[in-house]
């Protein structure tokens, strides 16, 4: 168990190096390593966002494709309505603006993950895992059948959504953009994670029985939670389908689950960063695994084993870990 | 109802049924896992993809379709129990996390050795021509033996476990371990030799569904997680740790999800242009049993015949 | 009314064949600390487990303040006043003592589906928070986390926690437990201060502790309850004697 104080630096630390370097990033990276890093930081709200029930409120959700993937389906069934100047289901215009879109998406994934959570919530333990792979898979087997936004197809977007008279055809400042959303989405996160409801869902996490006894109702508080974190994963898929101009059932597939679980793992289970450095990690290494071999997955699988039977708590507890080998090496 | 469309309902029931049996086979093995054991395994898809790959390709040289029933049944039994010896054993005492992530690599790196060794092509076996001819069932039912078999092995695997379960000391120590595995500890019972041992059954019965199922659906990388996902709904409809309960959820989903993709697009052009309805139709069709798992949800959140009450 | 702060009704539990909770009645009055005594595998823990409402009992009733909360969850018992202690220590092992303690308060304190405050900026919460750690043997132990801490000062966050909720009434499961003398002594005084505001249902081994404390004691055996009455009473009571007095040198 590292100290509170080396957490703490390597914390700031890892914070310090993170904010230059994003802010430096356009300067140096070539047009691939930019989209890499673009990548990284939608991919790493949603890790963020299931970090927020996994880590924080110890729900292991093998569901939030679901949620990422209607965000980026919102957006693209609302462009495709732009484009045609054809209301959605009749009355709903559609929208190319960014402004629109991505609450529009954040909404509708909070709902879905308001009716997904109020159910699989019912159970827990070995259920609960089963249960959000299986609704996020009905809703993957439902766009597929939606022959009207392409169905295994999915949805081009011509055009990315227009954002405050921005040239969003520049990856620069496309990057910016997203940059700036993910900026204002960890800040908000960091608020939820320290105000009276984060506390309250910590608490649920180690011990509920106890929080229980307190008088906390569990189930209104982890389905709050639960529909927080499909939003945020709503948000991701919502900028992915930006980023990409492509919306399709793949956003929605139960490996995408797997993916978005194990990004999180790889950084660390409950930590703030960890999520991050894990997306960071887990992208990297797909990339440059899958520019060294065909098999890549097999060699992600291995991996995969060894980090899970070789160690425990992901790169953040690593850094901590060195950290506080620092801090005895100075004192 | 015309006589025809009578026996068509005949015929997808049956189909229905073929179906759910296979769902069983799975469901059987992974619910005894997650109930005796408190493991999740996602690779349980994996050792049918493995069934069915090895008696596929043995029955394939050989040219005799029975030999790779034996052929599939060791390979999967071996696999799994290499899988349960080198991984999931060191995964009992931790959380369902590391359980999910571990499981999943598994997964990976199954269906990459099968691209590797076998190639991304679906492989085929031929069903002894006995067993393919339909054979007239009912004055203009034609069903073909094959299909009756598997419902007619199913149905035996299904006794089979019934016995072994209700009348056999494994089968009492499996009934404790699902109710209660702290008692099956306390009792001094060798606890991990009855790990392996369900283990291991598991893997046989996912190995046989896999290889049977081989010649209806094809044999290619990615069967294991499509029926898994399924077999999972099976698990949680029919209670975790319940072997009635998967017998009962199996059939019950198989013919649901059958007779739905069956009959609802034509049911639906009744009130609709042909192409919307077989839109929808499909559309409805392949959400079915998860709309039936959340109705099951709101009555009974552990399942139909949750084990332990 | 008969005023009862708690009253249990022809309760019934049964698991399988085997029958835990036996037609069981009991009350506690205010002012009252009443201690259910009763042998090794006499219900005691099943009986609690129903009146907190983790468990659901499949005849009788329990009423709260007059009212009934047979069919109530955990949560709607506690707002209604209840609260407990655990026999194995319960707590959040992750967090400090302060954390532990300021987790109650703010479950008695509300506003805790506010996601856009910061629960480090309550002023009140934590005011109440410290002042109800000082002066308490914990109060210079405030951040150390909870796995940190003796089984002693474990059972004595267990019921920092329980007060911290302001309970009208308490169920104190086995406060003793694993104590050494001093301990057990430390506890004793402490509940005899709490008994003064709070009135108690006390499930407790120790005898010492249950004659020291109670103002009335029933006996649990085999999910009946076999006798009731005072201190004095339950002492004189010859079946008492033999069904559980008289085994106690065994017992211990």
């Amino acid at each position: 168990m590292p100290s509170p104080d080396a957490r703490n630096l390597a914390r700031r630390i890892g914070l310090a190096v993170l904010v230059v370097a994003l802010l430096a990033v356009p300067m140096f990276a070539d047009s691939s390593s930019l989209s890499l890093v673009t990548r990284i930081l939608i991919y790493s709200i949603a890790a963020a966002s299931l970090n927020f029930v996994l880590g924080y409120g110890g729900m292991i959700s093998l569901g939030h494709a679901a949620f990422f993937g209607i965000g980026g389906y919102v957006v693209g069934m609302l462009f495709v309505h732009h484009a045609d100047a054809t209301p959605l289901m009749g009355f709903i215009p559609g929208s190319n603006q960014l402004l629109v879109t991505v609450p529009a998406a954040v909404v509708v994934s909070g709902l879905l993950a308001l009716i997904i959570g109020a159910l699989s919530l019912r159970t827990g333990g070995v259920q609960f895992i089963m249960i959000t792979l299986a609704f996020a898979q009905m809703i993957f087997f439902f766009f597929v059948s939606l022959k009207a936004y392409g169905g295994e197809d999915g949805i081009i977007v011509r055009r990315t959504n227009e954002f405050l008279g921005l040239n969003m055809r520049d990856r620069v400042t496309l990057y910016y953009v997203m940059l700036g959303f993910w900026a204002v989405f960890m800040l908000a996160l960091w608020r939820v994670v320290h105000s009276s409801f984060g506390t309250v869902l910590r608490g649920m996490k180690q011990n509920e029985r106890r929080m229980a006894a307190l008088g906390y109702a569990p189930y209104r508080y982890k389905l709050y939670a639960f529909v927080l974190s499909g939003m945020g994963a709503g948000l991701s898929g919502a900028l992915m389908a930006n980023f990409l101009r492509f919306a399709s059932p793949d956003m929605l597939h139960w490996t995408k689950s797997a993916a978005l679980m194990t990004m999180v793992i790889l950084g660390g289970v409950g930590s703030f960063l960890g999520p991050i450095w894990g997306t960071a990690a887990y992208l990297v290494l797909e990339t440059w695994l899958a520019a060294q071999t065909e098999y890549w997955q097999l060699w992600l699988g291995l991996i995969l084993l060894a980090v899970v039977l070789g160690t425990r708590g992901g790169i953040n507890a690593g850094m901590a870990r060195l950290a506080a080998l620092m801090m005895r090496g100075r004192g | 109802m015309r006589p025809g469309s009578m026996i068509l309902v005949l015929e997808q029931l049956l189909n229905g049924l073929q179906y759910g049996v296979m769902l069983f086979l799975l469901a059987a093995g992974l619910t005894l896992i997650f109930g005796i054991m408190g493991v999740i395994n996602l690779a349980h898809g994996s050792l049918f993809m493995v069934g069915a790959y090895a008696g596929t390709l043995v029955a394939g040289a050989t040219g005799n379709f029975w030999l790779g029933i034996p052929v599939a049944l060791v390979a999967a039994g071996a696999t799994g129990l290499a899988v349960e010896a080198l991984v999931i054993r060191r995964l009992y005492a931790r959380d369902h996390l590391d359980q999910v992530l571990a499981t999943f690599g598994l997964i990976l790196i199954f269906n990459q050795i099968i691209t590797l060794t076998v190639g991304r092509q679906p492989v085929f076996v031929a069903i002894p021509e006995s067993l393919a001819a339909p054979v007239e069932l009912l004055p203009g039912l034609f069903y073909p033996p094959y299909r009756l078999l598997i419902i007619a092995a199913g149905l035996l695997v299904a006794l089979g476990l019934y016995l072994l379960i209700n009348r056999t000391r494994i089968g009492m120590l499996v009934r404790a371990g699902a109710t209660n595995r702290d008692m099956v500890r306390a009792l001094g019972v060798d606890i991990r030799l009855l790990y392996t041992v369900v283990f291991g059954l598991g893997a046989l019965l996912a190995g046989f569904a896999g290889y049977v199922s081989g010649p209806i659906s094809a044999v290619q990388v990615g069967m294991g997680e499509q029926i898994l996902l399924s077999t999972f709904v099976v698990v949680v409809v029919g209670g975790v740790g319940s072997i009635k309960g998967a017998c009962v959820a199996g059939i019950l989903l198989g013919v649901v999800d059958t007779m739905l993709r069956a009959f609802l697009p034509g049911l639906l052009r009744g009130v609709m242009p042909a192409s919307e309805a077989d839109a929808l139709g499909i559309g409805i069709a392949s959400m079915g049993i998860y709309l039936l798992m959340a109705l099951v949800l709101l009555i009974r959140p552990k399942g139909l015949f949750a084990a332990g009450g | 009314m008969t005023g009862a702060v708690l009253e249990v009704k022809c309760l019934v539990k049964r698991f399988g064949g085997l029958i835990a909770t036996d037609h069981v009645s009991l009350e506690v009055r205010p002012g009252e600390v009443h201690a259910l005594i009763g042998p090794n595998g006499a219900g005691k823990s099943t009986l609690i487990n129903q009146l907190c409402g983790e468990l659901v009992p499949d005849e009788g009733a329990v009423f709260l303040g007059g009212q009934d909360v047979t069919a109530a969850s955990v949560p709607d018992r506690v707002a209604l006043g209840l609260g407990r202690t655990f026999q194995i220590t319960n707590l959040l092992t992750e967090m400090s003592v302060r954390d532990n303690i300021a987790m109650a308060v703010q479950a008695r304190m509300g506003r805790n589906f506010r996601i856009w405050d910061a629960v480090a900026r309550r002023r009140a919460l934590w005011a109440e928070t410290d002042g109800l750690l000082a002066g308490t043997a914990l109060d210079t132990r405030a951040h150390v986390p909870v796995a940190g801490l003796s089984h002693g000062e474990k059972k004595q966050l267990e019921l920092l926690v329980a007060l911290a909720r302001k309970p009208q009434l308490l169920l104190l499961d086995e406060p003793m437990a694993g104590l050494g003398a001093a301990e057990s002594h430390e506890m004793i005084v402490s509940l005899r201060q709490v008994a003064q505001a709070t009135p108690m249902l006390l499930v407790e081994h120790d005898m010492e502790a249950v004659f020291a404390l109670a103002t009335r004691i029933s006996v649990l055996v085999y999910g009946r309850i076999i006798a009731s009455g005072s201190v004095e009473e339950i002492r004189a009571n010859p079946e008492v004697r033999e069904a559980y007095l008289g085994a106690e040198d065994e017992l211990c």
